[in-house]
């Protein structure tokens, strides 16, 4: 009834461009695609930028808004610019007014914006309309006013508001993954059960098939459930990997909150009518008394030197730990001597690539390797004095004895200067719902026409 | 002692949002599955170090799948943390003994 075709999992990591072709030959009612994720860390929430390469960005999108025009439906795209945040939606915007001038096409664009000030927010707290969810960090109105941006997940009403201007392209700030996918079919009136359920199974494109870089499927909604299908010829999609998909990301592969409700797959069945396309009926939409969105919001959260020594000397790798600790005193008691800083100013850590830098403490295989990395990272309330403190370190990481006795040992760096300036470090800081009486109240939507 | 990767398909580990870590255990056939779903929550919680109230487990036999999750011992991006993606996480599962 209704067919969503998805090119991938996210603009930016490319598509099959042959696979496209046949999606658009079957007939989509809309073309959708994720332009973000948390899933790379809070600094592109916190700068409000993209994650991925503006030249390959435009490219796949040149090639999606050509796709667009052949297949005549509308293109959406959810949480542009990896992060969602007001500025990231400008940068696409822009970069689709180039396309649209360098191909001479005239595009309708219906931008829809998710960024919160911190005024809307200090309201909806004061008001008692923000929750949190577990585990939720502590929050207060200084808190709120200290991060760079917030922004709030859009569903699928706002993606319909955005569709209902008639516009060729609608580019969305922040959304949920699934809400750019929902939204036509639930529109259409197919089960609204199915429709969030197919858009949580496509929201990553082939990763729920047996070939997950093939990128492109087609997920075909109707009044009783869906079908997803591969476009790729090397994909299949089976019950069990589109079953499985459910887990992906999920912290409860049955149960998903969405603004409005919340998906239930218990009762969910997964059928086979031919050997690469997968049908599922019987998922169910429990619509929520309040309308909430959640809400993601970043702030600086210092700045960072760092440095790499490489210890290959076998005697020094055997004791790289007491020598870390040695130093890591020593370079602690040197700032607090010749900087005028306390303790809570800055934070110096050191983790051994190669024996437990990944895994910290839980490690549980710690072997002797030939050779340890030992990452030297110093994060400090200023710039410069996370600069002036990666430089006391840098003495010890060069030069340090494990005991008085030993000859004065060397150590290896790859670099000059030793030291790399990460600049402002940002933190996720919120893990909070806002309650709101109309879907749109927390966003705002414009209609554009961009080229000639 | 046989470690759990041995006896299972693939363990994968990976972010639920910036606050929780959810581990798969695709077991790949009923046997497997059954020594994995037999493995105690509160062993889990010791190897990650989480306490164990706070662990969701999913036994999901149709799929021969057992899921953990929990809040992520780090916030995600936060100073201490050393794995942006929770990535790594499921290699301390799949290289952990299980009886048999």
């Amino acid at each position: 009834m209704t067919k969503v075709l998805i090119p991938s999992g996210a603009l930016g990591l490319g598509y099959d461009k042959a696979a496209l072709e046949r999606g658009i030959a079957a007939g989509p009612d809309i073309i959708a695609i994720d332009g973000g994720s948390t899933d790379s860390g809070p600094s592109y929430l916190g700068r409000g930028v993209s994650k991925y390469s503006r030249a390959s960005t435009r490219v796949e999108w040149q090639g999606l808004i050509e796709a667009r025009a052949r297949a005549g439906v509308p293109l959406v795209l959810g949480t542009a610019g990896t992060c969602g945040a007001d500025s990231a939606v400008d940068w696409l915007v822009g970069i689709t007014r180039e396309i649209a001038e360098a191909t001479g096409q005239r595009l309708k664009i219906a931008v829809l914006k998710s960024g919160q000030s911190a005024e809307t927010v200090v309201q909806a707290l004061r008001d008692g309309r923000i929750m949190p969810l577990t585990p939720a960090p502590d929050i207060d109105e200084a808190l709120i006013e200290s991060c760079t941006n917030i922004v709030a997940l859009a569903g699928a009403e706002q993606i319909a508001a955005a569709l209902a201007t008639g516009a060729d392209i609608v580019i969305a700030g922040r959304t949920t993954d699934t809400a750019i996918i929902a939204a036509r079919p639930l529109s259409d009136g197919c089960s609204p059960g199915g429709a969030w359920h197919g858009a949580k199974i496509g929201e990553c494109g082939a990763l729920c098939t047996t070939n997950p870089a093939s990128g492109v499927i087609m997920v075909d909604f109707d009044a009783d459930g869906f079908t997803v299908q591969p476009l790729s010829e090397t994909a299949r999609a089976t019950p069990h990997t589109v079953s499985a998909h459910m887990l992906y990301e999920n912290s409860d592969p049955f149960i998903l909150y969405e603004p409005g409700g919340h998906l239930d797959v218990t009762g969910a069945t997964y059928t086979a009518p031919d050997k690469r396309s997968v049908r599922v009926t019987g998922s169910k939409w429990v619509p929520s008394d309040s309308y909430t969105v959640k809400l993601e919001g970043a702030r600086m959260a210092g700045y960072q030197t760092i440095s790499l020594a490489l210890i290959r000397d076998a005697h020094y790798v055997a004791h790289a730990q007491d020598w870390c600790d040695d130093i890591h005193r020593r370079t602690t008691e040197k700032v607090l001597d010749r900087l005028s800083v306390t303790r809570g100013d800055f934070n110096i850590e050191l983790r051994l690539i190669g024996q437990n830098a990944t895994l910290g403490e839980l490690e549980a295989n710690l072997v002797t390797p030939a050779e340890i990395g030992v990452l030297g990272i110093v994060t400090a309330r200023t710039e410069a004095l996370a600069e002036e403190i990666g430089k006391m370190l840098n003495p010890y990481l060069l030069h340090h004895s494990l005991t008085e006795e030993e000859e004065m040992p060397t150590f290896a760096f790859p670099f000059s200067p030793a030291e790399v300036q990460r600049g402002a470090i940002y933190e996720f800081c919120l893990n909070h719902v806002m309650r709101i009486a109309n879907p749109m109240d927390a966003f705002r939507l414009d209609v554009i026409e961009v080229g000639g | 002692m046989t470690r759990l990767g041995d006896i299972v398909e693939k363990v994968r580990s990976k972010n639920a949002g910036p606050f929780w870590m959810t581990v798969d255990i695709f077991c790949g056939s009923p046997e497997a599955y059954a020594r994995v779903v037999a493995l105690p929550t509160a062993h889990i919680a010791s190897l990650f170090q989480t306490d164990q109230q706070l662990i969701r487990r999913f036994d999901i036999p149709n799929l021969n799948v057992v899921k953990f999750s929990f809040p992520r011992p780090q916030v995600q991006g936060s100073i201490h943390d050393r794995d942006m993606h929770g990535a790594s996480f499921g290699a301390l599962l799949a290289e952990m003994d299980v009886p048999g």
